[in-house]
């Protein structure tokens, strides 16, 4: 199968990479010979794979994630594993065990996250397209931030067999490139049914973009320009919707209350899933051993300890507590109904309106350790999650600048018309280009 | 104290006999394999790794709700119960909690002391997968250490769960063995496999705390841990004490229980659904499960069709191997062979087999039948039948040539003896020199020289005496001689004697 070999050699400042492939085979297809970098939490046979954890340092899967199966099939060639926050646990990159990736924007600030090495790869021209993942934002964030195209599929259109897990229900594997033609190829080559994941559906993208939109109709949420959200920002993604407009769409104001709790919802149920999730990491059979001349319960507490980074310590303590006896029904059991009510919005929203559009952050990027406690972190994933909670696709293309950073327009649609966010997306990036 | 009402309750876990395991495509055939043979990304737990459920763990699960009565739910849901332990490689086992595969059954078993059947409802069916297994190496002095074996990870387990509705140790393993004889006629179980079954049991004085032991992982397992428990608990309240309610090991080596450390006992397991499966639409599947004859029907049968009693009925049926075994043996013979075969199985082979720690499936049907037709044809007496049979089962337990059960007949020189003479005593019991004495005379006219007390006793009319004497010419021709011909014999010579 790998019958070439691209030399890649990326001058890496920003520390968007993990591990660089220096020479990467690939064979004959669809994306011959393109370097694609691999968020470092989706499993590469033979390439160190750490979630930017010291809990995983020297891992080193013995397989290969369904999609990098894809992409090798269709000739792409693996330039590495990118940055992100530890995990995928955070907003900026800077929780990776690694050191934070830089923006290639402006080297003060932060490339969003948790793909934020996957983003600052692609802008800073090192690969062409990557991989990122979406949980509560992932892809998109870092999209915006740095001034790419993002897209979180619909839940289940993209296996994530061998995608380390950190919220199962919630994270999908999406493509991100610096146009949206490259996002909807790379999305040709990843998307489609897997029997090893058993939430995936027979769901193939075969889409090319097409930019008319005469006709669309656009669903602008009321709380996606409200409190909290820069009204510079604000007024570039209004500016953007107007171009749409232009464009033949029609915009239509609406409202989802039930975005008051889902940042709630989201944060209990990732924190629950992760708590599960990430107890596997034990030291028993990779990553760093565990203290074999102690008892196995102080021996896990100490590789525990020292392995997983404050954030991550944070929400497994979290979850766990959602979790526990006594508070279930209180916690997690409430935050599914209130993920039901986002859901149900949604659906309302839909039955009206063909797509859905805002900013996709509230703010431009932030300095470097400018958000220094948890709970302004998690604020700014409010116009994210509800995209997560509600199991749809998103797509964040840029759409102007504030203070010379990247804005992100997010572009939000119906359960499996990825290929309709992707349109809108495409009709946007020719009129602002 | 001692009439004190015994409660027990069991949680029975068996493997499923499918062919993969539970969440992926290893094979479950680890047994005679190197430790960490049978393992894959899935059931090792390897990050980035996800279940696929085999749907055949599921059918099979469903014939067991079904064969025991059980309801089956609309849509089967699986759970994550979450603890540490270096044999659960993802630190969660997938499980069902609150929407289990199957609720509400019963199985029939006999109530003790002959009061005629019982019920025993079952509280709920649900499939798990197994962990993997600890192995303890070293010692003391140059440290103690243990080693992980990943092959039995991902096995699917049933649980099933009873209601308290036993009333006696010997009642559970009454109810353990209706159970493990309905799952494997099934086809979903084999009793065999070494560590397919484990038991926790629930017991408790009525009024008094109840106590859980964990980790019983055999038949006999049950009925000895209960019992030692039943003893405990009454010995306690006797004493004045009182029954703590806790969790409690059970020492098979030892034949006791022992109490778990309090840490083991503080569980927080914080199930959840687990985000990576499916809901299963099981309620559809129901109806298109078609079940084989099951153990009360096959004895009802067997009543009929071989005219067996109900003990030798109950008997051959307890086993499937066993039944199968019998069908065999009488297939195609005559209606005499019915009852002998059920009298020499339930009751002979049986315990034969218990003896030499040997199972039924290294027995052939066709030699066993063999020798039935000779004891039925009047080449051997039961008693040389016997004999033969330990030889066979001999032979088979150290790996020798086969031999017909008439060529050991010939070899033990046990064909049975035949006097062949109407009435020898009418010429007296001594014999010509020359002439090759028959044994059973031989041993006759030696046995009443040898033992004249008996005679003289006999004579006076001590019924036992005439038995005795029987005994003492069995002893000599190694019971040969037909019993009925050597009790006719016997009682002319005793006659001659007088006369």
């Amino acid at each position: 199968m790998a019958a070439h070999e691209t030399v890649f050699n990326p001058d890496d400042r920003y520390n968007a990479f993990l591990t660089v492939c220096r020479k990467a085979p690939h064979s004959d297809g669809k994306l011959a010979g393109i370097a694609v970098a691999v968020k470092d939490n989706i499993s590469t046979q033979g390439i160190e794979t750490t979630c930017a954890s010291k809990i995983l340092k020297g891992y080193i899967p013995p397989y290969d994630a369904h999609v990098v199966d894809l992409l090798k099939q269709s000739g792409a060639a693996i330039a590495g594993k990118t940055n992100m926050d530890e995990f995928g646990m955070g907003t900026t990159t800077e929780n990776s065990a690694f050191g934070p990736t830089l923006n290639p924007c402006d080297t003060t600030r932060v490339p969003g996250g948790s793909s934020g090495g996957s983003a600052a790869a692609i802008a800073a021209g090192m690969v062409r397209m990557a991989l990122g993942t979406d949980t509560g934002g992932s892809i998109r964030c870092p999209a915006a931030f740095c001034g790419i195209v993002g897209l979180k599929p619909t839940y289940g259109r993209v296996s994530r067999y061998g995608l380390i897990a950190y919220a199962n229900s919630l994270e999908q594997i999406g493509p991100m490139a610096g146009t949206v033609s490259d996002v909807s190829l790379l999305m040709q080559v990843i998307a489609g049914y897997d029997r090893r994941d058993s939430t995936s559906y027979n769901k193939p993208y075969t889409h090319t973009p097409n930019p008319d939109i005469k006709g669309l109709t656009i669903g602008i949420p009321q709380e996606y320009f409200g409190a909290g959200v820069d009204p510079r920002v604000a007024e570039v993604t209004k500016r953007a919707i107007f171009r749409l407009e232009e464009l033949g769409a029609t915009a239509l104001p609406c409202s989802i209350p039930s975005m008051e709790y889902a940042l709630a919802a989201y944060y209990v149920t990732c924190t629950s899933e992760a708590s599960s999730n990430l107890a596997r990491f034990d030291g028993v059979r990779y990553g760093p051993a565990a203290d074999t001349k102690k008892s196995w319960h102080d021996a896990y507490r100490e590789v525990r300890r020292a392995g997983f980074g404050a954030e991550v310590r944070r929400r497994i303590m979290l979850g766990t507590f959602a979790l526990s006896s006594g508070y279930y029904g209180k916690y997690y059991a409430k935050a599914q109904i209130a993920r039901e009510n986002v859901k149900k919005d949604f659906a309302r929203i839909f039955s009206e309106v063909d797509v859905i559009a805002g900013p996709t952050m509230p703010t431009i990027a932030f300095k470097l350790g400018e958000k220094s406690d948890p709970l302004s972190m998690y604020l700014a994933d409010i116009l994210t999650v509800p995209v997560n909670l509600a199991n749809i696709p998103a797509i964040s293309v840029p759409c102007g600048k504030v203070d010379g950073m990247p804005v992100g327009l997010q572009i939000m649609g119906k359960p499996f018309e990825d290929e309709r966010v992707v349109d809108v997306a495409f009709a946007y990036e020719q009129v602002a280009a | 104290m001692t009439d004190a009402q015994v409660i027990v309750g069991l949680e029975v876990h068996c493997q499923l006999d499918t062919q993969s395991k539970l969440f992926c495509g290893c094979s479950t055939d680890y047994r005679s394999d190197g430790p960490n043979t049978h393992v894959c990304p899935v059931c090792l737990g390897l990050p980035g790794s996800m279940p696929v459920l085999n749907k055949k763990a599921i059918e099979y699960a469903m014939r067991v709700a079904k064969a025991l009565n059980c309801s089956v739910t609309d849509e089967a849901e699986f759970s994550r119960k979450n603890y540490f332990y270096p044999d659960l490689d993802k630190a969660y086992q997938i499980t069902q909690y609150d929407k289990p595969l199957a609720k509400g059954g019963y199985v029939e078993i006999e109530a003790d002391e002959g009061s005629g059947g019982k019920c025993v409802q079952i509280t709920r069916i649900h499939v798990e997968e197994d962990p993997g297994r600890l192995v303890h190496m070293g010692n003391a002095e140059r440290g103690r250490y243990s080693l992980v074996d990943y092959n039995r990870a991902g096995i699917p387990l049933i649980e099933i769960v009873s209601e308290p509705d036993m009333r006696s140790p010997k009642e559970a393993r009454k109810f353990l063995n209706k159970l493990r004889a309905t799952l494997e006629y099934l086809g979903v179980f084999d009793s065999e496999k070494e560590g397919s079954l484990r038991v926790d049991a629930n017991i408790s004085i009525a009024g008094s705390e109840r106590v859980e032991v964990k980790n019983i992982s055999s038949y006999k397992g049950v009925e000895k841990a209960l019992t030692f428990e039943v003893t405990r608990q009454k010995n306690l309240l006797r004493r004045g004490r009182t029954v703590k309610r806790e969790t409690r090991h059970f020492l098979e080596a030892r034949g006791i229980t022992q109490s778990a450390r309090s840490k083991e006992q503080e569980h927080d397991y914080r199930y959840f659904p687990e985000p990576d499966l499916r809901p299963v639409n099981v309620q559809s599947w129901v109806a298109g499960i078609v079940l084989p004859e099951l153990p009360d029907a096959r004895r009802e049968r067997f009543m009929a069709q071989y005219g067996c009693s109900a003990n030798h009925a109950r008997t051959l049926t307890g086993e499937l191997r066993l039944a199968n075994f019998y069908e065999h043996v009488v297939a195609s013979g005559q209606k005499g062979l019915f009852t002998l075969a059920a009298t020499w199985i339930a009751d002979t082979l049986i315990g034969e087999l218990n003896y030499r720690n040997m199972t039924i499936d290294t027995v052939q049907a066709a030699p066993f039948k063999k020798l039935l037709e000779h004891i039925q044809g009047d080449e051997c007496t039961d008693k040389s039948g016997v004999e033969v049979l330990r030889v066979m089962l001999d032979t088979i337990k150290q790996g020798l040539p086969y031999e017909t059960p008439l060529a050991i007949l010939d070899r033990l020189n046990l064909r049975k003896v035949s006097v062949n003479i109407t009435r020898p005593f009418a010429y007296g019991i001594t014999l010509k020199s020359g002439v090759e004495p028959n044994p059973i005379m031989k041993a006759l006219s030696e046995v009443l020289t040898e033992q004249p007390r008996a005679v003289e006793d006999f004579r006076k009319g001590k019924k036992e005496a005439f038995n005795f004497l029987i005994g003492h010419v069995m002893k000599k021709t190694r019971g040969r001689a037909d019993p009925k011909e050597l009790n006719r014999l016997l009682v002319e010579a005793l006659k001659n004697r007088e006369a």
